[in-house]
């Protein structure tokens, strides 16, 4: 790992000791299987293997119906393959329960969404908090690491105000605070500049560059080329495969991560 | 820790009502009809049922009146102006020797007090007052309830001498001596003086209630009572009553016995009792039997169907309120569906979406619940102003309205937190 930039405070959602090199996610030979009627089906994943490192920053591109989508619902936790193995942090989360998903999503995976999704009747902060609230936690105690968290992200002042009271760059960067907060193992992002103009959109990849600098391990899903080469691995995914995977070297910053 | 977590969801419940007042408050508003309506209607029930039961008890629940009654079908003859009647007297009615056999044979009786009624404008220098001039016994103020202000009520000496005394009620005092003290006057009733003796107030307006709805002229605050003997000598038996042109002329001994039982178990039994002997010396309808008893018992009854009623009516219009609500808070639910998508991938059980869901559904409908409350609680107070009907609040009323309100709430909001919770994550997600 490289030299970390420094960077703010070192705040709790960064010092974890990242175990750089270990895998973390480990798919096999992972079916997705939607029936559409009596008959008809759709064959979304085909069998896809796939292993994440700690630390690594991975790239997902593909058409639309490439089984890019789906992929990313199964690497959430949000849905369950029809076949194949899926383990998240050594534990085996293809065929869990709802309630036991639901577990895994609040401590293990932060997400980050196209339309920024912030929650319109709570503030910055009580947005930042929701991950918590779920895990049964006593919000007080977290909120000192909830305001250094809207700091990081360039939004301390702001503790109070309502989402529709911000730009869009900076809903985003609420829901890059809010993707930290449970310490997840990775950070699921998808399409983040979507809804972004070119010059916020670089504002939020250069917060995820940095959270990955720091260790975070980061798998983000977009069509847009610019947005991909900043990731150190890209995969293409085609008819429900993945189609070629490119090690980018020229990427900026970070080590290699080891490629399995 | 557990209350600390239903305290924030209650507060975010709370929010998220707040976040569309107006609909939120449009909602509440069935609950609050609802909880209103159970308060006041319940109270106003109560009331009536309070006031028809004490009028009742005042009565006498040991007692049971007999009254004489002109039967229909004289009635109707008399009506009917047939000239044949000019000069002749209608007999009918209760007699001396009713009274006598009452007293007589029928156990547990405790003592039969007869009275005389007799419609009469009673004098004192220039003023006239219409009045009831009742002659009774001593033993009236045994029977019914009376408070004697000042000097004495009838004794057994006045019966004895057919003494010309009289006892006077509060309000014709004040008509008859606005200015004068009456102890010291007689006052004159047909062609004789009444010396009076007493003044008392009748506690209970009892009969003044049982015979409302029959017009009966005037009211019974101005009554005078004079000793039964000498009314009889004084008026006579025939009771002659001009009007307009003619006049008629009835025979009537008696025109209410008062039989007071020695216990209300005495009643019961008495009650048939009585009827019979009536009947053997009667061959004609002119009596009439209040059982205040039974009154009573009859009142109950009302009572309880009236809250039946009542209480089907509020429970209808919770009903209704419980439904908007539902319905509110399913538009809610597909509103807010990229909500619970979102909290739903930031980890939030179906559990979670449902207490959430729940908690915004009773908070509106307790929410309504106390301002129901509030409002009905009200409503009586003011209702009682406006009307001078008695209301009562009860306490297990405003907490049945509070209680049904809550369930409202759990049961209604049910269903919506169910379909909330069970959207599936991806689909609520890409929820426009």
């Amino acid at each position: 790992m490289s030299p970390p930039v420094a960077v703010a405070p070192a705040t709790p959602a960064l010092d974890r000791p990242a175990a750089t090199g270990q895998p973390i996610i480990v798919l096999q030979a992972i079916h997705k299987i939607y029936a559409l009627g009596e008959e008809a089906q759709v064959h979304a994943l085909r069998g896809v293997d796939l292993t994440i490192t700690a630390g690594s920053y991975l790239a997902i591109m593909g058409p639309s119906g490439s089984g890019k989508s789906t992929l990313l619902n199964l690497l959430g936790c949000l849905d369950r393959p029809t076949a194949g193995r899926y383990y998240l942090g050594g534990e085996d989360v293809s065929q869990m329960s709802d309630d036991a998903l639901s577990e895994v999503r609040g401590r293990k995976i932060g997400f980050i969404f196209q339309s920024y999704n912030l929650i319109p009747q709570l503030s910055v902060l009580e947005n930042i908090q929701v991950p918590l609230l779920y895990q049964g936690l006593d919000l007080r105690a977290y909120e000192v690491r909830c305001i250094e968290l809207a700091r990081l992200v360039g939004l301390g002042d702001r503790l109070h105000h309502r989402p529709n009271q911000l730009s869009g760059g900076q809903q985003q960067r609420v829901a890059i605070a809010r993707s930290l907060v449970n310490d997840p193992l990775m950070i699921l992002a998808d399409e983040p500049t979507g809804n972004l103009d070119s010059r916020t959109g670089a504002e939020v990849l250069d917060l995820i560059d940095r959270l990955n600098r720091d260790g975070k391990t980061i798998i983000l899903v977009t069509h847009d080329d610019r947005v991909a080469a900043r990731a150190h691995r890209i995969i293409h995914m085609r008819d429900g495969l993945i189609d070629r995977e490119v090690i980018n070297r020229a990427a900026p910053a970070a080590a290699s991560p080891a490629h399995a | 820790m557990l209350s600390y977590q239903i305290l924030s969801t209650v507060r975010l419940g709370i929010k998220s009502l707040l976040l569309h007042k107006l609909r939120s408050g449009l909602t509440m508003l069935g609950i609050i009809f609802g909880v209103c309506s159970v308060i006041a209607m319940l109270a106003i029930g109560e009331g009536a049922s309070y006031e028809a039961q004490e009028a009742i008890k005042k009565l006498g629940s040991n007692n049971i009146l007999i009254r004489s009654l002109k039967p229909p079908e004289a009635a109707r003859q008399q009506a009917g102006g047939g000239a044949g009647f000019r000069g002749m007297s209608l007999k009918y009615g209760l007699t001396y020797d009713d009274a006598a056999r009452l007293q007589a044979t029928i156990p547990g009786v405790k003592r039969v007090v007869p009275m005389r009624i007799i419609r009469e404008n009673v004098r004192f220098g220039r003023s006239e007052v219409p009045c009831q001039v009742i002659g009774t016994l001593p033993v009236y103020t045994e029977v019914t309830q009376v408070e004697i202000l000042r000097g004495r009520f009838l004794t057994d000496v006045d019966e004895l001498y057919k003494n010309n005394v009289c006892v006077i009620t509060a309000g014709l005092a004040q008509r008859l001596f606005p200015a004068e003290d009456p102890m010291q006057h007689s006052v004159k009733i047909d062609a004789f003086y009444y010396r009076v003796v007493g003044i008392i107030r009748e506690t209970g307006k009892a009969e003044q209630r049982t015979q409302a709805g029959r017009m009966e002229g005037q009211p019974l605050d101005n009554n005078v009572y004079i000793p039964l003997s000498t009314s009889r000598t004084r008026f006579g038996e025939i009771l002659i009553r001009r009007m307009a042109g003619s006049f008629e002329a009835e025979e009537v001994q008696l025109h209410q016995v008062t039989v007071q039982m020695r216990d209300t178990a005495a009643v019961e039994t008495a009650d048939p009792q009585i009827r019979t002997l009536l009947k053997r010396f009667h061959d004609q309808n002119d009596y009439e039997l209040i059982v205040p008893l039974e009154l009573l018992r009859q009142a109950e009854a009302t009572k309880r169907r009236f809250n039946i009623v009542l209480g089907s009516i509020a429970a209808i219009s919770l009903l209704v309120g419980g439904i908007g609500i539902m319905n509110i808070m399913l538009a809610n639910v597909t509103e807010r569906t990229r909500e619970i998508g979102v909290r739903r991938a930031l980890g939030a059980k179906r559990r979670d979406i449902t207490l959430q869901f729940l908690v915004e559904t009773v908070v509106l409908s307790v929410g309504g619940g106390l301002i129901g409350v509030a409002v009905g609680m009200l409503t009586p107070v003011v209702v009682s102003m406006a009307t001078e009907m008695k209301t009562i609040v009860t306490l297990w009323s405003v907490l049945i309205a509070f209680g049904i309100s809550g369930a409202v709430g759990i049961i209604f909001g049910l269903y919506p937190a169910r379909a909330a919770a069970l959207l599936d994550p991806i689909e609520a997600l890409r929820h426009e």
